[in-house]
């Protein structure tokens, strides 16, 4: 059930790198804990993040949640269709329901994170 | 006088089903180091008795005065329409419409409040309430700061000297800044705000602005030049916030004509009544792109299950049940009721009834002004007011004083309202409404000029002739 | 609900029409009344506000009124909340004219009456709650909050202690608690609870320190539960040169038995509108005056209310207390819901209120057993509870997976407004239930066999439980889309949906 190319943060993040473009996203388990999702608020294109730092939250109809940066670097763009269909998160988290595209800086941090049977792991101990 | 149903025979039922004896060993988990004692309160009242007491006390304040105070909370006509609604007891026994189900009345009244809002101001999102006035424009302010990511705000000192304070004190926590704008003092624009003061304040390139803030009329009655202050603010990248009376929204230009950005204001004018100060409603709107910055609540407009219209709290993550210690504001409770008094006072007087409240305080305004010149106190600015104005009255605390003991509420003397400004101090702030008689405003003129010839020690001048 | 059932209403826009509403309220002004405004300042379009007759609009907001579910229609039994009886003697206090039509920057010799009630009721206040003195001011318990904690800034600056930085803070409080540290400028650090409820004293211990302004505690807590340790807690507090505030929401649990000052809180606030049965107006108005002992008193909002020699009462005076945090917002408080609380403390008296707690405890532990007799929903503290009780649903939802939402909701069709749900977040599925001292026996015993039939309706029809309400004006909502698309404002094209009737 979950991307096994992906790697993965404890605060359910996942992590998809293609060069030195990484695309983060939150996961299906997050996105069902949340619920119908309603708004999400991220970075403007320029800022720089620090590994598992907040860049930014996510809103469903009765929480909240801050989002954590799963790797450093510069943000390129988020996706700007959330604003119009912030549901696709809940529909397509790991495709359509990407949130931000950052240049890694330091593509060392990636060995820091868990591996989709650790995350597995993690969220089945609920 | 108690309101209780228990019985002793139900407290009996109630205890053995617990298999306790006595209620006070349900109070044992209390340290007996911190068990109260005996409590000091005059013996509980029987209904006749407390009806007794609270009419003397009423009968103590002094609500017969012909009265022309206004300075933000202002007697209108009130149609006793509102008050049989209010008085239904699912309305202002309700609590908050958490569960919508079972709450669409509040809801739905709550929705036509906003859109009652939304056209007299223009601006499309308006919050359930604020708590009043002041507290909005404090809101309003921060929410400039959160905005724009800045820590200074400017306020003119044509705003309200209590919003003007709150502000301050919301300003605290947060440790922002603010500086007050000064009033010109002289030429056509005395008395409003002083654009070239303001244009220096907005030019720091080390304290960037994230807000104007000025109010429209202003605390002296005065119309500003509003569009001319929002596009300083814009040109310098700050917000704009507009602090308006409502009911002058029926005929003066509403804040979305001059740019405004976020609106806040007083809401007791429409169809609630004084109180000696609360319970009031705080106005809170702004344009669209601010919406997730706005404090409060927020009802909207949606569907059920079988596809019904139907009204709901929304946008709740903003909420401090949710966002908690990163919430925007800690704001719970709103003004429910006092939103539903102005939502059917502006219904029951339709925008014709609105507009003629608004402009039959014009009319008598300017009677006033013209019997008060008359009489020796000529208006201390030149400009257009709407129904409220400054008058020049030497010494004008005593004048005040003993116009009270003719039975006259002159208005408010300046020196009160804002103390500390030594270049108040002869003047006093009057106002008139709808009810204001001219049966009323001819005793005012009468005793005035008495009382301004007794101090100049002279005998009545001339009609037109000032007294100095 | 009307005679053949309540409905559901267009709105005040769609019920307009030019020329409905011919009727006069005001004679009509002279025609050339705002000629003297220059054009500028003139509104170029007239807003567009309904026009409609008056019966028309009786009618819209009876109708609406009865969608509406009150304290005058049935039991409430929101945790947290105290949905007492609003007595209706308040309701004609408020109006009386010598109250209500007093304009609040009336000279003081002119409201003596208003002033004296205020005046009696800050004593009244100090007194229940052991402080040495109160202000009437905030207009809200949050507010009172706010005006708590800025009290507690200006203390410790005025200490010259500028290092007391955090705010202590039990994770089970309200969530107003953490925004309003905010709000004054403090960090919140939350605390555990201990397995029985109270707070962890490790944990806070652990936490207090030089940085340490205040600790926020809501007592009996949001679990309903009294604080065991507030002896230690308080004393732990004061060693730390810290101030203990005190979340009065619950109150109405410790009436006569109870009092923070006395025992040892710095600084409080009350919410009228639970303890003091002002009415919650759908959401308000309601007020939170705050109490704080002698060391704080400088710090109180302006302007507080004072009494002279002579017996007479003024305002104090701008400048008269420096240290003041100031103003926290216009004018000297909610008035006319101070003078319903202030109508409610005298028809009771110490012994009227004292009864009051001991009625409302009562009640809760009586409804908390029958619960726990029966086993269809945990009771994650069992034993004596204050004025109200936490019951779980988590034990139901594994069983059957019906969620405490859906037994809340089903409470409406059986006749009840459900109680609080999922508060606080530190128990599972929590429900909190405060039936109060209003309530009679046999609605207590009917409430708890509603209950108890929702239970095994999950076990044996739980779509109907799930899909519940079936009998409110309305079905569950889509939230999703409302806040997704917000829809704040009405506007013309929104009449393509009228509404359907139940």
């Amino acid at each position: 059930m979950i991307p096994s190319d992906l790697r993965y943060t404890k605060e359910h993040e996942w992590v998809r790198v293609d060069g030195d473009v990484a695309t983060v996203g939150i996961t299906q388990h997050a996105a069902d804990q949340l619920g119908d999702i309603v708004f999400v608020e991220l970075p403007e294109p320029g800022r720089l993040l620090t590994q598992f730092a907040t860049f930014g939250v996510v809103e469903s109809v009765k929480a909240v949640s801050d989002l954590f940066a799963p790797v450093a670097g510069e943000v390129l763009e988020g996706n700007a269709s959330l604003l119009a269909t912030p549901e696709v998160v809940n529909s397509d988290p790991y495709g359509a329901g990407w949130m931000l595209r950052i240049r890694l800086s330091d593509p060392g941090q990636l060995e820091q994170l868990l591996d989709a049977a650790a995350y597995e792991a993690l969220t089945a101990e609920g | 006088m108690v309101y209780g149903p228990h019985t002793p025979d139900d407290r009996s039922r109630m205890l053995a089903a617990l298999g306790i004896s006595s209620v006070d060993e349900l109070f044992e988990v209390i340290p007996p180091a911190v068990r109260a004692g005996a409590i000091d309160l005059p013996p509980g009242l029987t209904e006749l008795e407390l009806m007794a007491r609270l009419r003397t006390l009423a009968g103590h304040n002094r609500v017969d005065l012909a009265s022309f105070l206004g300075a933000g909370v202002y007697r209108h006509h009130l149609p006793p329409v509102v008050d049989q609604i209010l008085l239904r007891g699912e309305f202002y026994t309700a609590y908050t419409p958490y569960q919508p189900e079972i709450s669409q009345g509040t809801l739905q009244t709550i929705y036509e409040y906003q859109s009652l809002l939304a056209e007299l101001t223009g601006l499309d999102v308006v919050s359930a309430s604020h708590y009043d006035g002041a507290t909005a424009t404090a809101e309003a302010a921060l929410m400039t700061c959160r905005a724009t990511r800045r820590e200074r705000v400017l306020v003119s000192r044509g705003v309200h000297p209590q919003a003007r304070q709150t502000l301050g004190t919301y300003f605290a926590g947060p440790d922002f800044a603010f500086d007050e704008v000064p009033l010109a003092t002289e030429g056509p624009d005395a008395g409003t705000t002083d654009l070239a003061a303001l244009a220096r304040l907005l030019d720091d390139p080390e304290r960037p602005v994230a807000g104007v803030v000025a109010a429209q009329p202003n605390v002296l009655g005065l119309l500003e030049p509003m569009g001319e202050i929002g596009r300083l603010a814009h040109a310098a990248g700050a917000l704009f916030v507009a602090a308006v009376e409502p009911v002058s929204l029926a005929v003066l230009a509403p804040p979305a004509a001059y740019e405004a950005d976020i609106a806040a204001g007083e809401g007791q004018p429409l169809g609630i009544p004084p109180q000696y100060g609360g319970p009031y409603l705080g106005i809170l709107a702004c344009r669209d792109s601010l919406v997730r910055q706005i404090p409060g609540r927020l009802i909207g407009m949606t569907s059920d299950a079988d596809g019904r219209r139907a009204y709901v709290m929304t946008m709740r993550a903003r909420e401090q049940d949710i966002r908690r210690e990163k919430a925007a504001s800690n704001i719970c409770t709103n003004q429910a009721l006092c939103a539903l008094a102005a939502a059917v006072y502006v219904a029951a007087l339709g925008p014709g009834g609105l507009r003629d409240v608004a402009a039959t305080g014009a009319a008598r305004a300017a009677e006033l002004a013209a019997a008060l010149a008359d009489a020796g106190a000529p208006r201390l600015h030149p400009g257009p007011y709407l129904n409220e104005f400054a008058v020049r009255v030497p010494d004008a605390i005593s004048v005040h004083r003993r116009l009270l003991h003719r039975g006259i509420l002159a208005g408010i003397p300046l020196a009160e309202l804002e103390p500390g400004d030594p270049s108040l101090t002869d003047g006093l702030l009057v106002c008139a409404t709808e009810t204001t008689t001219p049966e009323e405003i001819e005793l005012f003129a009468w005793a005035l000029r008495d009382e301004l010839s007794a101090q100049a020690g002279v005998p009545v001048a001339g009609i037109g002739e000032g007294i100095r | 609900m009307s005679v053949t059932g309540p409905k559901l209403q267009p709105t005040l826009f769609e019920l307009s029409g030019t020329g409905r509403a011919a009727g006069r309220r005001i004679p009509a002004p002279p025609a050339d009344a705002l000629d003297r405004l220059p054009a500028a300042a003139r509104r170029a379009v007239p807003p567009a506000l309904p026009e409609v007759d008056e019966a028309s609009l009786v009618r819209h907001y009876v109708n609406l009124s009865q969608l509406n579910w009150g304290v005058d229609t049935g039991f409430y039994p929101l945790g947290s909340c105290t949905m007492k009886y609003n007595p209706k003697v308040n309701e004609w206090a408020a109006r009386l004219p010598g109250f209500a039509a007093l304009h609040p920057l009336a000279p003081d010799e002119t409201a003596q009456g208003t002033l004296e009630m205020l005046w009696e009721l800050e004593r009244d206040l100090a007194e229940i709650s052991g402080m040495d003195a109160v202000t009437l001011q905030p207009a809200a318990g949050a507010q009172g909050e706010l005006t708590g904690m800025l009290v507690v800034r200006a203390y410790h600056r005025a200490r010259r202690d500028l290092e007391r930085t955090d705010v202590l803070i039990p994770d089970s409080a309200h969530g107003t608690n953490p925004a309003t540290a905010s709000m004054a400028g403090f960090r919140t650090v939350n605390i555990p609870s201990a397995p029985d409820g109270g707070v962890d004293l490790e944990a806070f211990r652990a936490a207090l320190g030089s940085h340490t302004a205040a600790i926020m505690i809501t007592n009996p807590s949001t679990l309903g539960l009294f604080e065991r340790r507030i002896v230690e807690l308080l004393e732990l507090v004061h060693a730390a040169g810290a101030l203990a505030y005190m979340d009065g929401a619950n109150l109405n649990a410790i009436l006569g038995r109870f009092r923070p000052g006395e025992a040892g809180f710095d600084v409080m606030h009350f919410n009228v509108h639970k303890t003091f049965s002002t009415p919650h107006g759908g959401g308000g108005p309601g007020a939170g005056p705050v109490g704080v002992r002698e060391p704080l008193i400088p710090f109180l909002p302006a302007p507080r209310v004072l009494r002279e020699l002579g017996g007479t009462f003024r305002l104090e005076r701008p400048g008269e207390r420096p240290a003041s945090i100031g103003r926290m917002r216009g004018h000297v408080g909610n008035v006319g819901i101070l003078l319903r609380a202030w109508a409610y403390i005298r028809a009771h008296g110490a012994d009227g209120l004292r009864e009051v707690s001991d009625d409302a405890v009562l009640a809760a532990n009586y409804l908390r057993g029958r619960l726990e007799a029966d086993g269809a929903y945990e009771v994650p503290y069992p034993g004596p509870c204050a004025h109200e009780f936490i019951a779980s649903g988590a034990g139901l939802k594994r069983a059957t997976g019906v969620r405490t939402l859906d037994v809340a909701k089903r409470l409406i069709d059986k006749g009840y407004h459900p109680p609080t749900i999922y508060f606080p977040h530190t128990v599972d599925e929590a429900m909190l239930i405060e039936p109060t001292e209003t309530e009679r026996l046999e609605t207590l015993d009917a409430f708890a066999d509603a209950l108890l039939e929702i239970a095994r309706e999950a076990h044996e029809t739980p779509e109907l439980v799930t899909s519940a309400p079936h009998s409110a004006p309305v079905r569950r909502l889509d939230e999703a889309t409302a806040a997704r698309q917000p829809n704040l404002r009405w506007r013309p094209e929104n009449r393509a949906e009228p509404p359907r009737p139940g």
